[in-house]
């Protein structure tokens, strides 16, 4: 052995001495959703043992299409709050968009695929002017969407004159994502499907392309982003319509699911969709986080409100329940951060 | 001395303001081919300013930047990274949480060969690491053993090697570094002052912001004095001492622009 292999292996040897709890901690900073996932399996075997309805198929596909929605939306909220933003106006745009897929095609008589288009584009531009007043005005996302989350409420609650659009009104095509398909046991609706889609296709993007760097890295820091070739506002926007496209995605499984178009509805899908990405391991600070555990997110939420009520628990228990696992997921996600200072 | 060729990058009378602070107060500056040119002043002389307004990361509020004789304004740090000019900033310009590989191809990511790559945009990371590894080899950074490693779990050390070799890696043009050695060891600034000799010998010219006066003085070819926004004098290590530099430096001693002979303030 040369001298300089000695050093070597000293400095390896000096590297790798970390606690168990670093272990944990650097395991936990690299796979962030895995907390969320151990969470869910520990709840899942919990709610099996107390109640022997929980673990069926026909509970657990029940579970699943009441998350599609809060999951869909989840997808959007989980980039954006990947850049250190924050989107309150995602239920807004998704039942803005809601509303123009179903009225142009039921009272103005448009084609399916015309309304429905032009349903897309409403809720990509919505994102897009929330994205340019992030970006080019230079307000606080927090500001900005809680600004456009009542512009687009108000637009929306003008535009459908309040009246609901039911489901024998609607086009066949609208209420597809709402039809059941069996797998095996399991019942799943199009509409989940179609939000396990748009997580695949996210997580794609994030994890193996160009622009999933950008995303992390803006979000990370986003001067260091910009000195380092990185058009940051260019990014941002692209993240910003991206969403929106997603929440007017969502528009279609909304729809679907409750077989009507409402102006009603979707008031509480912005701080659902936070919970969920915020249970699911993603930093509110940005640049830490991955889609993948938001849809774990939801799925908690799902699973404890449904064992919770399937166990006779009051609803406000429940919803108590959901408030003390945001606070320990921040937690967790704070401790993790402090390990790498 | 002054070199009779056209110098690569010359700046003019630059200005930068940020708000009633003047940062650069109608600096000039000209680097010539080949050549390491360090920049030296006290804390607050605009030298860092100075730099972000040649590599695009500010824009001059007055004054002109020529490249190879043709003005250009770049807007952001984008466009001077496709001109061929790398830069090391002070605050290195590192993503905490991404790793090292990632860090050094951040913005300009190689794509897989074939439609996974053209069609689905898919990002070569097993060929960006590998020349990553090589990039940090070359720096000679033992104690970075993981190239997958997020740059917050290195030393500060470390993220300026990482930040260093980035700019020697892509660096066409011309290099700057801010004071690229301030937070390397003794081993590690040699290492980083070699690998300045060598992208002079490969015909880089090198802009070098120091407060180590013996680094100057070992590297450098001309010496850029910033005092209060301005360049106030630019010698060489032949023609002046270290003692010298730092007078004029700190204003205890003025230089003469038409034959350098030094004299007190007056
Ligand atoms: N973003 C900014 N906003 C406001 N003032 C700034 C900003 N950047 C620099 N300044 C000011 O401009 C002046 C020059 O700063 P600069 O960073 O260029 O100095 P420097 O010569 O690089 O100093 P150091 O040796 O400490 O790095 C300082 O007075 C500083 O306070
Ligand atoms: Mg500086």
């Amino acid at each position: 052995m040369t001298n300089t292999e000695v050093v070597h292996d000293a400095a390896a040897e000096f590297m790798n001495r970390s606690t168990k709890t670093q272990k944990v901690q650097a395991v936990l900073h690299k796979f962030p959703w895995l907390s969320s996932a151990v969470v869910l399996i520990i709840s899942v075997i919990t709610f099996s043992f107390f109640n022997e309805n929980f673990m069926t198929p026909n509970n657990l596909s029940l579970i699943l299409q009441q998350v599609a929605i809060i999951g869909a939306v989840a997808a959007g909220q989980t980039i954006i709050i990947m850049t250190a933003g924050i989107d309150l106006s995602c239920g807004a745009i998704a039942i803005f968009a809601s509303m123009v897929m179903a009225k142009t095609s039921f009272v103005n008589g448009w084609p399916a695929w015309a309304s429905f288009t032009l349903g897309i584009i409403v809720g990509t531009g919505a994102g897009a002017f929330n994205g340019y007043l992030v970006t080019k005005v230079r307000l606080p996302p927090f500001i900005v969407t809680l600004g456009t989350l009542n512009i687009f409420l108000a637009l929306t609650l003008f535009y459908a004159t309040g009246r609901t659009i039911m489901d024998q009104e609607l086009d066949p095509f609208y209420l597809k994502l709402g039809y059941l398909i069996n797998i095996g046991q399991f019942k799943l609706t199009t509409g989940v499907l179609v939000m396990l889609l748009m997580y695949a296709l996210l997580a794609f993007a994030l994890r193996y392309t160009g622009w999933g760097r950008h995303v992390y890295a803006v979000g990370d820091d986003i001067e260091a982003a910009r000195l380092a070739g990185i058009q940051v506002n260019r990014v941002l926007l692209s993240v910003y319509m991206t969403a929106g496209f997603i929440f007017s995605i969502t528009a279609w499984i909304v729809i679907g699911r409750v077989a009507a178009a409402s102006p009603n509805t979707g008031s509480t899908l912005n701080m659902d969709s936070i919970t969920a990405v915020v249970i699911g391991g993603t930093s509110l600070f940005g640049g830490r986080g991955a889609v993948f555990g938001s849809l774990l997110g939801a799925v908690i939420v799902g699973v404890f409100r449904n064992g919770l009520s399937l166990a006779g628990v009051d609803l406000y228990y429940q919803t108590f329940a959901v408030g003390v696992l945001i606070i320990v997921a921040v937690s967790v996600d704070q401790w993790i951060r402090r390990a790498h200072k | 001395m002054t070199p009779t060729v056209a110098p690569v990058l010359e700046a003019k009378n630059l200005v930068k303001t940020y708000g009633r602070v003047v940062a650069v107060d109608g600096a000039s500056l000209q680097l010539y081919p080949g050549e390491v040119l360090a920049v030296v002043g006290d804390n607050g002389a605009g030298k860092s300013t100075l730099i972000k307004c040649l590599s695009g990361a500010e824009t001059p509020d007055e004054g002109t930047i020529e490249l190879d004789g043709e003005e250009i304004s770049f807007r952001r740090p984008q466009d001077s990274r496709d001109a061929g000019i790398e830069t090391v900033y002070q605050n290195l310009a590192i993503s905490p949480a991404l790793d090292i590989a990632s860090n050094l191809f951040l913005g300009r990511e190689i794509r897989k060969k074939g439609p996974l790559g053209s069609i689905f945009r898919m990002l070569d990371g097993s060929g960006m690491k590998k020349i990553a590894k090589e990039q940090i080899a070359l720096l000679g950074i033992g104690t970075i053993q993981n190239i997958g490693q997020a740059a917050e779990t290195l030393s500060g050390g470390q993220r300026q090697a990482v930040s260093v070799a980035r700019a020697a890696a892509f660096g066409q043009k011309l290099i700057i570094l801010d004071e690229p050695t301030a937070a390397l060891g003794v081993r590690e600034s040699k290492q980083v002052l070699k690998l300045v000799e060598n992208l002079r010998d490969r015909g880089l010219p090198v802009i070098l912001i120091s407060h180590n006066m013996p680094q100057v003085f070992e590297v450098a070819d001309r010496i850029h004095i910033q005092r209060l926004g301005k360049r106030i004098a630019v010698v060489t290590p032949k023609s002046h001492t270290m003692n010298e530099v730092v007078a004029v430096m700190t204003g205890a001693l003025e230089i003469d622009e038409e034959d350098q002979s030094l004299g007190p303030v007056r």
